[in-house]
């Protein structure tokens, strides 16, 4: 059977799945829509958290990524993990026991502020858009790549099912796709993964095989290869990288943070039943995360040393052209892969330095790695599947948070209080299925600047919402004016930096015009600490919080009488 | 209130913030310790086919991260029972 055939074949059978799990969990209430109902069980929350949040960037670009950057591709790696640390042990319980459905809820009630709900719902809304327009991007190109669609079509593909079992099943609908998608994804990823560092190593498992010997009995450990590779090609070498130290660690940080403050995560421990369960379902959230990100960077240290072997030959002359392999054709035809022969010897050379003769795009080495390796076509089918998924679970989620804003915080709490459960819920599937379609639209005609908004998202989840939760949780007699204050400077001050040096200004985007040698990635670190810094010197300027918050703050510090997430 | 007294409710919350500060300390020095401030140092020792600070900054970190989550889980749960706030 050709690739093709099976591509379609196993995504087929998945999108029926996705489709049977969204009939068979409708949304009947609100509580269904924005909660699932308060009633899912802690490991299958896990599984879905994870889902969400692995997206297409995670499934399809990271290992490609780390592959190209070395050592640096741990500000991914420990970046979005180590978020999860501080959302179980700072925010997850206290915002399960608050009870409520979202996030500006939570600011709104805690600061007492229609000022500060209406930040939170604009930073919400701002964030989930930036994020779900580069996901359905991700679903547009693995269509055109492996089913041979062309983009456009793809993205409405996608768009169908994920309009299918957001706007029938809601919160419910998505928590169970996303379960199913889970496995999908891991297990397209895993796959690949175990056959290659077998090949590669002789380890079953890729995370050991990364530290292993080759298998072609030199004795010669892979990442000693690899840095021996790198550098005899005029790269850096593999394990030390080439950012400067601080910037590393701000980016990190800038990360974690704004993992901790993304709106459609925290938003995911809102489904669990109990406050106990909260600290569980993170648990396994990101033991099933890590899962994926710690195959991820023993993949692009395999994907390294076989890329530089199939193009430079063992003998390191050159593959001739006349013999060039199969994969390398097939992503030329997509344009990804380029090659100039500038020395005319009719052979392709790899390299760091001016003898390099070809352009690889990153986004392609998870996509290209079964091919590379010369895996089964079922393989190479089954990671097609796979970055679906990882694109739809997360674009469904994200839809949902924006769907919520619109018909809960902004309708239901602002415009129109007396509104009925039916009418609300009617609203929230309008609004999703207004956001679905442009997310659809901006798929379709991706602005340029794709990678630059990701910068954005992370930058303004840390900078507004991280803090201003933390301080509502921890310090009882912070106030309203100086949670607004706060999150206006963070967000202004961080917006402003990442605009100056990706839009305005970018070809001063260099180390030397940085504040403190941060590039704009890792300035949502120090958005932070302003956020943190002006509340606290407007607080000290003002009235404390009045009694009952401070008893309202009180009361979430412990679970007893956590009931299901209501709206009031 | 569902505290005993007030005095229960104050301890409660003092222990609960010093197993959250013992914990992040740790998170802290995993992380950015090991894998950031410190990679060069520990990148002299051999760690099987890694060099140390490497291994923490693409493995060991995320490894110590779940095992955290885990640990503060079981820390709170038995924290919440000694004060009689589980849920039930």
């Amino acid at each position: 059977m050709s690739v093709q055939l099976l591509t379609f074949l196993i995504v087929g059978a998945s999108f029926l799945l996705y489709i049977a799990i969204a009939i068979w969990a409708r949304a009947g209430s609100t509580t269904d829509f924005y909660v699932a109902g308060g009633g899912v069980p802690p490991v299958l929350n896990g599984m879905a958290t994870a889902a969400d949040w692995m997206s297409a960037a995670s499934f399809i670009s990271m290992a490609g990524l780390i592959s190209f950057m070395g050592y640096d591709g741990a500000v991914y790696l420990m970046g979005w993990t180590g978020g999860y640390v501080l959302l179980a042990l700072c925010l997850a319980p206290y915002l399960r026991k608050f009870g409520k459905f979202t996030v500006p809820d939570f600011i709104g009630d805690r600061y007492y502020s229609q000022t500060a709900r209406t930040v939170a719902v604009i930073c919400a809304i701002i964030v989930c858009f930036t994020y779900v327009i580069g996901q359905m991007r991700g679903v547009g190109v693995v269509f055109s790549r492996f089913l041979e669609v062309d983009i456009t079509t793809g993205v409405i593909i996608g768009m169908g099912i994920v309009f299918f079992y957001t706007v029938l099943g809601g919160m419910k609908g998505i928590t169970y796709t996303q379960v199913a998608q889970f496995c999908v994804l891991i297990f397209a990823y895993l796959v690949p993964a175990v056959f290659i560092s077998m090949m590669v190593t002789g380890h079953i498992l890729p995370m050991t095989g990364f530290g292993a010997t080759i298998a072609d009995g030199s004795g010669v450990f892979l990442l000693d290869k690899l840095d021996g590779l790198s550098t005899s090609l005029g790269f850096n070498e593999y394990t030390s990288g080439s950012k400067s130290m601080i910037d590393v660690f701000a980016i990190t940080f800038a990360l974690m943070v704004g993992t901790a403050g993304l709106p459609h995560v925290i938003v995911r421990f809102f489904t669990v039943p109990k406050v106990a369960d909260a600290r569980k379902s993170a648990g396994w959230a990101l033991a099933f995360i890590a899962l994926l990100y710690t195959t991820a960077p023993a993949l692009a240290a395999f994907a390294r040393v076989n890329m530089i072997e199939t193009i430079n030959g063992v003998d390191d002359k050159g593959t001739l052209l006349t013999e060039t392999p199969g994969w390398i054709q097939t992503w030329k035809e997509t344009g990804l892969i380029s090659h100039e022969d500038k020395n005319g010897d009719g052979r392709m050379y790899y390299s760091g330095d001016d003898r390099n003769e070809m352009k690889i795009d990153r986004d392609i080495m998870v996509l290209a790695n079964p091919e590379i390796a010369g895996l089964p076509a079922w393989v190479i089918a089954l990671v097609a599947a796979g970055g679906v998924a990882a694109a739809l679970s997360t674009s469904a989620g994200l839809l949902l948070v924006i769907s919520t804003s619109v018909s809960h915080d902004l309708l239901k709490k602002t415009f129109a209080p007396n509104i009925s459960d039916k009418k609300e819920l009617l609203s929230a599937r309008i609004a999703a299925a207004v956001a679905i379609c442009i997310a659809g639209y901006f798929g379709v005609h991706p602005p340029g600047y794709v990678a630059a908004v990701v910068a954005f998202a992370f930058g303004l989840a840390a900078s507004s919402f991280f803090p201003v939760i933390i301080m509502g949780i921890f310090s009882k007699r912070m106030n309203n004016l100086g949670a607004v204050s706060g999150m206006i400077s963070g967000i202004v001050f961080t917006m402003a930096y990442i605009i100056y040096f990706k839009f305005v200004n970018p070809e001063l985007n260099t180390s030397e015009n940085w504040l403190f040698g941060i590039s704009p990635e890792g300035i949502g670190s120090i958005g932070m600490l302003i956020n943190f810094l002006v509340a606290f010197v407007v607080f000290k300027m003002t009235k404390e919080a009045p009694k009952e918050i401070q008893d309202l703050v009180e009361s979430i510090r412990f679970p007893k009488g956590a009931g299901e997430a209501s709206a009031h | 209130m569902s505290f005993k007294n007030e005095n229960d409710q104050k301890a409660y919350w003092k222990e609960n913030l010093s197993i959250l500060f013992k914990l992040l300390a740790v998170w802290f020095v995993v992380s950015f310790g090991a894998g950031i401030l410190f990679v060069e140092q520990l990148n002299n020792i051999q760690f099987f086919g890694f060099k140390l600070g490497f291994w923490f900054a693409q493995q060991g970190a995320i490894y110590v991260f779940v095992a955290l989550i885990f640990i503060y889980m079981k820390l709170m749960n038995s924290l919440d029972r000694k004060y009689g706030v589980e849920e039930e």
